[in-house]
């Protein structure tokens, strides 16, 4: 982490604390969004940024630790506090188990392969009925209390899911600046070249996979205790879509692009969903289809360090690419 | 007996999408090095457009010609504004995330233009089914075998037989050699998106009647395309179309097993297909880098 870092992370965590004195509730549960969208997002900065792997199924990994920690507190009434690690492992354990043998893929295939686990993960979650309730889910998940004395579940959501932020953050921001950070850029930089170093690439591809996998189950695991009930079909293609895309719209370029992204889209859905029926009456959410569809298009063609490599050109001073070497400035670039 | 042959009938006329839209796969990648993850969406064009034109009484002859022409332009349009500009600047990565943003948004426009209601088709022909050896065989599985085997014929004459032909196997063998010999590879990726946009729509033309029509079948039916041309090498027509007709069978054969589970069995094929033989199933020269 650079000084700037720990500046932004620390002004960062005092506006949450402070948040609930102004907020509304419903800006608060906009943070809460971000909050878990952007632990998520940020581990597939780290995996498609850094390391230059795809996945196009990270919602399975999210669903994965939503359901484990879910089905865990219900049916076994362990607490919240042990079930929510556990999400977060059981992810992780699943991230290493499947990315040893997809990670020996590479571009196209490895976004197919990761694409169609993510498909058969929901199938599993809808046909395993006797686990999983099927496809009408189940829902009563006990929430996790914070030991404050805090007024209103909302506020205590979003200090549980922005302490787990603040951490996710602050550990990959100091994961980019140290040896493995620098192995994970090599590699997308250059597989062959890193192995000539002395790079194991296949196991760092694995060790970013398994972390970013990792953070989706966390942040899954935080989301099934927030919203109480789940069930199979929000943990789709279009969810992992959305988390690519809130990756590449905040900067792949650096960790503060993930969270960057997940407000972006986050805000930009909710303000689409409140003031679409206005300007068009009769539609719903249907635009978002299309804005996500063509914001990945757009940015990746016209600003592929996405919203934070825009900022820092602003700023004259691209603080947070500096560190970095030129080509990882653009990581969509061909090679 | 009948009932194998029922499941075979089932896994032909499902497999032959597969491979119209295998087909499609293998055609763009060749030509330009991308994956296009919008195939899928041609279908889903195909079938929306024409069945959207046969409610509003249009013969069902012309809604076809329509459709077809309506997914080509889909095609070149996706060429003309994602892929020319991105093409030899964008890493594959890039290029992925810029054919999944249009799938995505062509996916989106259906569903403001049509709603979430399935559309249903009239068949070709309707009719009681026909008895093939004790088997029941449905009129438009008829249709579907039989445009798609006139399909292929036509592809294979316009790759084999005409100068377009040429030069597209021309760009996919080698594209500076291509360039050498004055083939503009941006026109031929024009034309292979435009082709691929149609080859699609006939899939979802002829598919429409058996299944409902709606905005999101296109997801589905492009990564099952796709499953196809991995099982046939990624590189080759022959290879795809087979690799396609594999998957329809296969997965007409398991439904009596788990219908549920289905879905899922492909990608297990395409994960295991893609570690041990990335080269695609087949061997020798029906698996060869040619389209």
């Amino acid at each position: 982490m650079t000084r700037g870092d720990v500046t932004a992370v620390g002004v960062l965590a005092a506006l949450i604390a402070l948040a609930p004195l102004v907020a509304s509730g419903y800006q608060l549960s906009i943070l809460i969004s971000t909050g878990l969208y952007g632990i998520a997002t940020i581990g597939l900065v780290l995996l498609v940024g850094l390391a230059r792997q795809v996945s196009l199924g990270h919602a399975a990994f999210f669903g994965l630790g939503a359901y484990v920690s879910g089905l865990l507190a219900t049916r076994a009434g362990i607490s919240p506090w042990l079930t929510i690690p556990a999400g977060a492992l059981a992810a992780m354990a699943v991230a290493y188990v499947v990315g040893r043998p997809v990670l020996r893929l590479h571009g196209h295939y490895l976004a197919m392969a990761t694409l169609g686990l993510g498909i058969v993960f929901q199938v599993v979650l809808n046909e395993w009925v006797d686990l999983t309730r099927g496809p009408s889910g189940f829902g009563s998940i006990p929430t996790a209390t914070l030991p404050l004395p805090i007024a209103g579940g909302e506020t205590a959501s979003l200090y549980l899911v922005w302490l787990a932020a603040l951490a996710v953050l602050a550990l990959s921001l100091w994961l980019v600046r140290s040896s493995p950070g620098r192995a994970l850029r090599a590699i997308g930089d250059s597989e062959v070249a890193s192995e000539l170093l002395g790079l194991h690439t296949a196991d760092w591809k694995l060790r970013v996979f398994t972390l970013s996998g990792a953070y989706a189950g966390l942040a899954g695991a935080l989301y099934a205790n927030y919203v109480t009930f789940l069930s199979p079909q929000p943990f789709g293609f279009i969810f992992s879509l959305e988390l690519l895309v809130m990756a590449v719209v905040g900067g792949l370029a650096s960790v503060w692009g993930g969270m960057v992204g997940a407000f972006t889209l986050v805000v930009l859905t909710e303000t689409l969903r409140r003031s679409l029926p206005e300007w068009l009456p009769g539609s719903s959410g249907e635009l978002e289809l299309v804005l996500f569809g063509v914001a990945l298009a757009a940015m990746v063609l016209l600003r592929p360090t996405g919203l934070v490599g825009l900022a820092a050109a602003g700023l004259g001073r691209a603080r947070s690419l500096r560190a970095a070497p030129a080509t990882a400035e653009e990581p969509l670039h061909a090679g | 007996m009948s009932d194998l042959l029922q499941y075979a009938a089932t896994g032909i006329a499902l497999g032959s999408i597969y491979a119209l839209v295998a087909l499609g796969f293998v055609t763009v990648f060749a030509v330009t090095g991308a994956i296009n993850f919008a195939q899928g969406e041609f279908v889903m064009l195909g079938a929306m457009i024409a069945a959207q034109l046969v409610h509003a009484g249009m013969p069902l002859p012309l809604a076809a010609v329509l459709a077809v022409a309506g997914a080509a332009l889909a095609g070149a349009a996706l060429h003309e504004l994602g892929l020319r500009p991105a093409l030899g600047r964008l890493s594959p990565l890039g290029l992925i995330m810029i054919t999944i943003g249009a799938a995505t948004a062509i996916r989106g426009m259906a569903l403001i233009a049509w709603g979430t209601d399935p559309f249903t088709v009239p068949a070709f022909t309707p009719g009681p089914s026909l008895d093939l050896a004790g088997a029941a065989v449905n009129r438009q599985t008829v249709w579907i075998v039989a445009t798609t085997a006139i399909v292929l014929a036509l592809v294979w004459f316009l790759f084999q037989r005409t100068a377009t032909g040429r030069a597209l196997r021309a760009c996919a063998a080698d594209l500076v050699a291509a360039r050498l010999v004055g083939v503009d590879p941006r026109r031929m990726g024009l034309v292979s998106l435009t082709l691929s946009g149609a080859v699609g729509a006939i899939g979802g033309v002829v598919l429409a009647p058996i299944t409902f029509a709606s905005y999101d079948m296109g997801l589905m039916l492009g990564l099952k395309g796709f499953v196809g041309a991995v099982i046939g090498g990624l590189a080759s027509a022959p290879g795809a179309v087979a690799g396609g007709l594999l998957l329809g069978l296969l997965e007409a054969f398991a439904t009596p097993i788990s219908s549920g589970y289905k879905d899922a069995l492909a990608f297990v094929v395409l994960i295991a297909v893609m570690l041990l033989r990335p080269g695609g199933i087949f061997r020798g020269s029906f698996a060869r880098g040619r389209i």
